[in-house]
């Protein structure tokens, strides 16, 4: 039986226990008990893993959350659409536990295109020394920008991910791995850092149907969680402070060898190195609840030089997000709603470089903005309507693909 | 309740206002604007062929799926952006052949350069004192009404001794076919030899062809019509199925023509291209015969090129060829959709076999040999004749 067929089998199992708890709760109405997020004066990024509406399980040490989103869209290219879709994006479980003094689990399993892909994208225990000095070992969530560790639907107010972040870097981009993490106070300052050793890449970021240099492509390796490619880890580490004026700034950096250029004690390939350097920001002005998010990564990989520019050695993108509430009152039976408007600006470059023959710009590259609307019955939910209108350049720069989509989704903690 | 209400409702009409709103959503390109597409009058069956073919043409090959281990590109689209024509970073090298005797460097890596190679591998090298040349990729739009020209047509537009004394003699590339290869209803053969009709030398006898050819020599795909890797020189296995490669040679048949555009089409347009010659090589129209493509059977189209070699002179032999082209003789190429070459190239011109001419009138310019005549009448012109004759051929 294949790994994907037990991890089926296994969050199935999950599944079924969870859908009878509900029949049970309807004896004990005291049974879930909504645990209180972090505090969002004392919550960083690197805290999103943990930050979310978990409901613990009666008395047990054991508390269960998760999303699910859907969505509507019509998208038109060049004057050619598919026609209206209705998608089930994902559902999502979390599964949190104490496991002793100081120790915690918790694991996320996503279930993508109504369960055409399950992922681990979390699991992982961590053991705390001391608030500068936890352990955590397990599958990893890579922090790497800000999206990939923050990336639960329900805090958004777009339908879609960011491009950079799913096009560019690999969202939700895990791999088993341990390291060290922890949190400074002082005044109104935080300090924060992430250090881990993970599963990397592999070939197949440039050896791809995509037919460029793509990132994303390592998450289709079934075998990322048990080997590493290049048999070197993956080197990831995040540093971020935060002040309560100034909002919060992070610098994440990985690197590694993506290639197997060893096997079984041979030298077959050289062995080829990846970089990736991300900076973010987020900041909430507290007169009108401004909030800006935004993020932008670098990536250089090493390309053999026998290779085809299609396949570009640096890559850059990233987001602007800001979102501006209109409305914070509440509404019938909803004491705490907001309606927001929101723009969301994106750029990516998947081929920085030159032409060799001609010194032009490769191009390969898209740019998008996307406002939309969205109405909170709760921070837990959100309906959200956004239009996006798209430009994207082929490899040699010409003339743009237009794409203009209609958006309407919601996602919502449950 | 009433403010709940107010919200759904406002954000119920905004919906409904997007969706209702046509201007918010991009409209497709003018059809005179673009080279890619189907031609008209395709069932809905044929239509399903197409788009099969289209995403064989747009498929990326990897090293697992059977890329190289040498290689050109990695997709057809790579090299044809927009079915249009390529760019020099999409340009093949061919080399070692000299005249009709055939190619002395096919043990070393020939006819064609595989200049990149899958990671672990060297790319090819051109070996010392081979003669080589350098072919831009061609526009695609239009070539299965090139495929359905009767032998006949073509053989009747040749005048090898220049009987009319015009000082231009076409004359057909007379090329050996592949085992996998049967020729047309129709076909004229000579000395066990066909008319080739495609590629810069028209080497190519027909779209299978010229497909099974690109698979193996620039992606380095073996199929059952090529099945000898040209890297190693190895046989292998089937890396592409037949039904692919059919769907490929049905999406290259039914790519639409160019369709003219408004910018230039007066009639002393059309008399200046005749007075300078252009027409006598540049063909404007001519017909299709037969094809089990019904929307292809029979039609007159207009693709200015007379599908025969004609020597161009010293400025343009790269002391290469193919088949029994002599090394300065080129096939004329079609000027169809010669103004939406940038669309595809990046924004600029690359004309010429090579991609040496920056713009339409540079391209005149190079013209040398049985063209000699036709570029001075064309360099004797008036300015203003000059631009009209530019305009219109950006207009074909």
């Amino acid at each position: 039986m294949d790994q994907t067929c037990l991890i089926k089998k296994f969050i199935l199992s999950c599944s079924f226990i969870l859908s009878l708890l509900p029949a049970w709760t309807q004896r004990d109405s005291s049974f879930f008990r909504r645990v209180q997020d972090d505090s969002l004066s004392s919550a960083m990024n690197m805290d999103a893993v943990y930050n979310r509406p978990f409901l613990a399980l009666g008395k047990s040490p054991v508390a269960v959350g998760g999303y699910l989103e859907g969505n509507y869209q019509y998208a038109v290219e060049d004057g050619v659409s598919e026609g209206h879709q209705l998608e089930a994006r994902r559902l999502t479980l979390f599964i949190s536990s104490s496991v002793g003094r100081r120790m915690k689990f918790l694991s996320e399993i996503e279930f993508e295109e109504g369960g055409r892909e399950i992922n681990i994208e979390f699991a992982a225990l961590d053991v705390e020394f001391h608030p500068l000095l936890n352990l955590r070992s397990g599958i990893v969530m890579n922090p790497i920008g800000a999206f990939n560790q923050n990336h639960d639907g329900p805090k958004w107010e777009f339908v879609d991910r960011p491009y950079s972040a799913t096009q560019m870097l690999p969202a939700t981009w895990s791999n088993a791995g341990f390291g060290l993490f922890g949190k400074y106070y002082q005044k109104q300052w935080m300090f924060a850092y992430e250090c881990y050793l993970t599963g990397g890449f592999d070939q197949s970021i440039i050896e791809n149907e995509e037919n460029k240099t793509f990132l994303p492509a390592a998450k289709q390796n079934p075998h990322r969680f048990e080997e590493i490619s290049s048999g070197r880890p993956l080197l990831n580490g995040k540093i971020a402070t935060r002040h309560k004026k100034i909002g919060e700034i992070a610098l994440s950096y990985m690197r590694g060898i993506y290639n197997t250029f060893e096997a079984d004690g041979l030298v077959v390939d050289q062995a080829r190195r990846l970089d990736v350097l991300a900076i973010d920001y987020q900041r909430q002005f507290p007169k009108w609840h401004t909030q800006i998010t935004a993020e932008w990564a670098w990536i250089q990989v090493d390309i053999p030089d026998t290779y085809t520019q299609q396949f570009g050695g640096k890559q850059q993108g990233g987001y602007l997000d800001i979102v501006q509430p209109i409305y914070r009152k509440a509404i019938g039976s909803w004491s705490n709603p907001s309606i927001n408007l929101a723009c969301r600006l994106e750029y990516v470059d998947w081929n920085n470089e030159t032409f060799r023959e001609t010194g032009g710009k490769i191009g390969d590259e898209l740019w998008s903005i996307m406002p939309g609307i969205s109405f909170r019955p709760n921070p837990q939910s959100v309906f959200r309507l956004n239009y996006r209108y798209r430009q994207q350049k082929d490899l040699l720069g010409n003339p743009p693909a237009l794409m203009a989509a209609v958006l309407f989704g919601f996602s919502c903690y449950f | 309740m009433k403010r709940v209400n107010y919200l759904l409702s406002i954000t119920f009409m905004a919906s409904i206002l997007l969706l209702s709103c046509k201007k918010i959503f991009p409209t497709a390109p003018e059809a005179s604007e673009t080279l890619d597409g189907p031609i008209e009058g395709l069932s809905p069956e044929e239509n399903k062929r197409f788009l099969a073919g289209d995403a064989a043409f747009a498929r990326a090959f990897t090293p697992a799926t059977g890329l190289g281990p040498g290689f050109v590109a990695t997709s057809c689209i790579s090299c044809h952006a927009g079915d249009g024509k390529g760019h020099p970073s999409t340009s093949l090298i061919r080399f070692g052949q000299v005249d009709g005797t055939g190619n002395m460097y096919l043990d070393r890596g020939g006819p064609q350069l595989q200049n990149r190679a899958i990671p672990g591998f060297s790319p090819e090298q051109i070996p010392d004192g081979a003669h080589f040349s350098t072919f831009l990729p061609p526009a695609n739009a239009g070539l299965g009404y090139l495929d359905f020209v009767s032998d006949a047509d073509i053989l009747a537009l040749a005048d090898p001794t220049d009987a009319n004394g015009d000082g231009i003699s076409g004359v057909p590339n007379w090329i050996d076919l592949p085992a996998f290869l049967n020729p047309r209803p129709g076909s004229v053969s000579q000395n066990g030899k066909y008319i080739g009709r495609f590629g810069k030398k028209a080497a190519a006898y027909n779209l299978l062809h010229q497909t099974v050819n690109a698979y193996n020599q620039d992606m380095g795909i073996v199929s059952t019509y090529v099945p000898i890797d040209p890297y190693t020189g190895n046989l292998l296995d089937p890396e592409v199925t037949n039904q692919e490669v059919e769907d490929l040679v049905f999406y290259l048949h039914t790519l639409k023509a160019p369709s003219p555009r408004s910018i230039e089409n007066s009639s002393r347009a059309k008399q200046l291209f005749e007075d300078v010659q252009c027409a006598a090589c540049h063909l404007p129209k001519m017909k299709t015969g037969d094809s089990p493509i019904q929307a292809l059977s029979n039609q007159t189209f207009y693709p200015y090129t007379d599908l025969l070699l004609h020597d161009m002179g010293p400025g343009l032999d790269d002391h290469y060829t193919e088949g029994q082209a002599l090394t300065s003789e080129w096939r004329t190429p079609p000027l169809w959709g010669l103004g939406l070459s940038p669309i595809a190239q990046g924004g600029s011109y690359f004309l010429m076999h090579d991609g040496r001419a920056r713009s339409i009138e540079e391209a005149i310019l190079y013209h040398g040999g049985e063209a000699q005549n036709s570029r001075q009448l064309y360099e004797a012109l008036p300015t203003s004749d000059k631009e009209l004759i530019i305009r219109f051929l950006k207009s074909l």
